[in-house]
């Protein structure tokens, strides 16, 4: 009657079918709680299956892109372009003299693209009033859930070069 | 055909029917940590998928032992075939 039978115990039928009807109900209340007991198998699997997949997930290489060229834009300017698929696109900002930061222009919240707001200094989604820190791309305010992926630029000469994607 | 006590089957049922509350009301936890762990996982945050599925074993494990309870209890009260 447990999980797995063993070949000395009596036949299922034996216990399925009993010559009482009244037993009828230890039938029904036993083979309701091994449905419940496999229902609990099945959610443990489910948080080990989480669990591998985060340990031997692998992390994805991304290629090296140029960006654009040192002062190519202005303090508060901002560029766009696509990193790491010509599909993805991201929003490059000039924050000082020396500093470049760079996200995805996809909003985390339903996936429109922010924009830089110069007067405010932040990225602002238009759809949601979704707002983004500049500094690391965190939420300020409204209903995205997770900051935005920061890209990684890298200087290469006169050249600012994407190299990976943080928080995807 | 062997007799049975009338209240010891009686007690017998409602020690079942107590069981399985308590194995509903684990498996509403299990859910719910499932969920809680995919969804936190999804957003980026590794840290709490071990202790997720540690308690979830635990809960499982629990939920076993009650089901071994179960079907103790069905053989003590219930009449031989």
């Amino acid at each position: 009657m447990s999980l797995f039978r063993s070949p000395n115990e009596e036949p299922l039928w034996k216990d399925e079918f009993s010559v009482f009807t009244s037993d009828e109900r230890y039938v029904t209340r036993r083979q309701f709680t091994k449905f419940l007991t496999l229902a609990s198998l099945g959610m443990f699997v489910g948080n080990l299956w989480i669990l591998l997949k985060s340990r031997f997930a692998k992390s994805p290489a991304f290629p090296t892109s140029e960006v654009a060229e040192l002062n190519e834009i202005p303090i508060r300017g901002v560029k766009l372009f696509n990193y790491p698929t010509p599909q993805d696109h991201c929003i490059m900002i000039r924050t000082s003299e020396e500093e470049y930061v760079a996200y995805s222009q996809k909003c985390t919240h339903l996936s429109c693209a922010v924009y830089y707001s110069a007067k405010n200094d932040r990225l602002e989604c238009p759809c949601h009033q979704g707002f983004f820190s500049v500094k690391d791309g965190s939420v300020l305010q409204g209903p995205p859930p997770r900051p935005l992926p920061q890209i990684t630029l890298e200087r290469d000469g006169t050249k600012l070069v994407a190299i990976a994607v943080k928080g995807t | 055909m062997a007799n049975l006590d009338p209240s010891k089957q009686r007690r017998g049922l409602v020690a079942i029917d107590g069981a399985m509350a308590l194995i509903v009301i684990l498996l509403i936890v299990q859910i719910w940590l499932l969920s809680a762990t995919l969804e936190t996982y999804l957003a980026g945050h590794a840290g709490a998928v071990l202790p997720g599925a540690i308690f979830s074993g635990l809960l499982f494990s629990a939920a076993l032992t009650l089901n071994s309870f179960v079907n103790r209890v069905e053989k003590s009260s219930r009449r031989p075939h």
